[in-house]
């Protein structure tokens, strides 16, 4: 059984149905991440995890006690804001103190276990500022410092880094994989941002408009989009869709056609199509190749030099866009004509059209 | 241009000074004829020595009036008074507001909507119902249970603890908090009370001052009618219904001088200490005194 469960859960505000029939199953230990575009309903989600929202329907499971009418402090949950919510007029070691304080634990436990927190977070000679003299990235560690001293049996974090700029962004992700690394506690992990959740999670749940798209590890999803939705939201740049027609279905794949791609066989992954029914092409950026004979021909908009990859954003003949992600640094002026080719076996096919 | 612009500044300092000196004059006049015998006092009366500390000065009056009137229990009771309501309006004021902001209930807005409501009632339009109310009350002393507040402490405290206007300031200042702090401390295991105690109240402190000056002038200035329907006995009277009594047995006017001073002085006081407290508070709440 997991440490965390969540069953047919609907959340409600008024007539805003906003959690629509969740289910997921979080293992102990697991480092889950809810990714999904801004408004999908993952900060209400958490809240509903932590207590701080009631649940509408449906059974949340923390351990082996159904925790839906528990206070949040009767759930040991331990939880950082995207704001930080630390305590302005308290300094940093009242601030991490704070649940322990609450618990009414020992002066000399309380001293212990803050120091050791401050040791790990690296912030021993911040203790005694107050918030207001801290920077972001700072005030991060107070929060983090705050919910580990609780040792809860499950963390959750709404969006922690989103307030932190790109370079603090990169090394507080990796400090928070080397936190989850060192306490293997449960974690749920909340973010908007794809490349988040696919370095930092064991698990990924994918949401939209407050429904499950797919819940797996991050290269099943990234592999195996279960939909569109998935499929263009995990990885970068997004995945390129084409329409196509379904021609015939054979044991392991499906021969589509399409305006520029003559006939292509395209594995299935398990899905059945019905010849002549419309369908979507999916091909990730990186598997097209530059191809003079290539099928998709068009001519290059905008091209990006990264150094190690070049992305080329190109207009097809009737006006269709696609991406290419070039592993090589290569020139490319605006205008100029280009083809691509792709192998048939790296794509997806989809019976939903966009 | 620029002299066209000193002469029109000059203008306006007099204009100023001149509406300063209308409210400052009597104060000031008040406070020497405290000190001048009443013969000197009305003969100075129709001159600037009026205002000036000359003549026959002396602390005579004081000694008289405190002779003659119990002003030191007066000003006993209206301390108590004022600091008992004052300090239990905080308390319960902040608490409800609180439950009002914070805490989810069934039919929270409806409540909150009727409490701003009083708001509009004067004082006069309950006064009747109110006396009657409290002349019904059981209140348990040492003599077991009593019936009637009249001539008592509690009935002008009780009835003045908590009005509409203090909960809406707290209620208007808690919303403006982070809720994310009252969050993060309920998730860090902290019950309803420890939030309010331990994390808003600690961040409220302008809205404290706001209502404790707000209540301070309410109670010291504005309490009269009350305290003249429900307080016969000098043990319990207040100091500004003291002053009511010690007009009708006295005509001596330095001595009247001297109450009134005695009076206003711990509100000048009062004012100037917190004058820039008053003044922000008043800008930020947009509230009166
Ligand atoms: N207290 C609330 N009352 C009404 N609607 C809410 C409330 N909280 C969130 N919502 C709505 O629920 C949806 C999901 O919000 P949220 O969980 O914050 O999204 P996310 O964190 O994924 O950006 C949004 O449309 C939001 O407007
Ligand atoms: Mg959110």
């Amino acid at each position: 059984m997991g440490a965390i469960s969540l069953r047919g859960i609907n959340k409600r505000f008024g007539a805003t149905h906003v959690i629509k029939d969740v289910n997921i199953e979080i293992e102990q230990g697991e480092f889950c991440v809810f990714v999904g575009p801004s408004g999908c309903g993952k900060s209400t989600l958490l809240r509903l995890i932590a207590g701080l929202e009631d649940i509408t329907s449906g059974e949340l499971r923390i351990g082996d006690r159904v925790v839906n009418h528990l206070q949040p402090k009767e759930r040991a949950v331990a939880m950082v804001f995207q704001s930080y919510a630390i305590f302005p007029h308290m300094t940093v070691r009242e601030n991490i103190a704070f649940g322990l304080t609450i618990r009414r634990e020992s002066r000399a436990e309380i001293d212990r276990k803050v120091s050791e927190a401050a040791r790990m977070l690296r912030m021993e000679d911040l203790l005694d500022r107050r918030p207001s003299q801290l920077s972001g990235g700072q005030r991060q560690r107070v929060a983090i410092g705050r919910a580990v001293v609780r040792d809860p049996s499950v963390f959750l974090f709404d969006e922690p880094l989103s307030n932190l700029d790109a370079a603090l962004r990169m090394s507080t992700r990796q400090e928070i994989a080397a936190l989850h690394a060192q306490l293997k506690t449960t974690m749920i992990y909340v973010t908007h941002d794809q490349v988040e959740a696919m370095t930092l999670a064991d698990k990924i749940v994918v949401l939209k408009e407050g429904r499950v798209m797919q819940i797996g590890a991050p290269m099943d999803l990234y592999h195996n989009p279960a939909n569109l939705f998935v499929a263009g939201f995990l990885g970068a740049p997004s995945m390129n869709f084409l329409p196509v027609t379904v021609e015939a279905q054979g044991a392991r794949t499906v021969t589509v056609t399409g305006d520029m791609l003559g006939r292509t066989e395209v594995p299935h992954r398990g899905r059945s199509f019905a010849p002549g029914q419309p369908a979507t092409l999916g091909i990730r950026p990186q598997y097209l190749r530059p191809d003079d004979s290539g099928a998709l021909r068009g001519t290059v908009r905008v091209s990006e030099r990264l150094g190690t990859e070049t992305v080329v954003d190109v207009a097809l003949a009737q006006g269709t866009r696609l991406m290419a992600a070039l592993a090589e640094d290569v020139i490319l002026t605006p205008g100029a004509p280009v083809a691509f080719g792709f192998d048939g076996y790296k794509a997806h096919v989809f019976a939903e059209t966009p | 241009m620029t002299l066209d612009r000193a002469t029109r500044l000059m203008g306006r300092y007099l204009l100023l000074l001149f509406i300063a000196c209308i409210f400052v004059f009597p104060i000031i006049f008040m406070i020497m004829s405290s000190f001048k015998p009443d013969l000197q006092l009305l003969q100075d009366t129709s001159s600037v020595r009026a205002l000036l500390p000359v003549g026959d000065l002396s602390l005579d009056n004081y000694r008289e009036a405190f002779d003659r009137a119990p002003i030191g229990l007066f000003i006993f009771n209206s301390v108590f008074i004022t600091a008992t309501t004052l300090l239990l309006s905080l308390f319960l004021a902040s608490i409800a507001a609180f439950a009002f902001v914070f805490i989810d209930w069934r039919g929270k807005s409806v409540v909150l909507a009727l409490v701003v409501a009083t708001y509009i009632l004067p004082f006069e339009t309950v006064a009747v119902p109110l006396l009657l109310l409290v002349n019904n009350l059981p209140w348990l002393s040492a003599e077991g249970i009593t019936w009637g507040w009249l001539n008592s402490y509690q009935v002008q405290i009780i009835p003045w603890i908590v009005r509409a206007l203090e909960i809406f300031l707290f209620v208007q200042y808690f919303k403006d908090l982070p809720r994310d702090l009252v969050e993060a401390a309920r998730v860090d295991g902290a019950t309803w009370f420890q939030v309010y105690r331990r994390v808003v109240m600690p961040l409220s402190g302008p809205v404290i001052a706001t209502v404790a000056i707000l209540k301070f002038l309410e109670m010291y200035n504005n309490q009269f009618l009350w305290p003249i329907m429900v307080v016969q006995a000098e043990d319990y009277r207040p100091i500004m219904v003291g002053l009511q009594y010690f007009f009708q047995l006295n005509t001596a006017w330095g001595e009247i001088m001297a109450y009134l001073t005695i009076i206003t002085v711990p509100v000048l006081i009062f004012y100037l200490v917190l004058q820039r407290a008053f003044i922000a508070s008043i800008a930020s709440t947009g509230v009166k005194g």
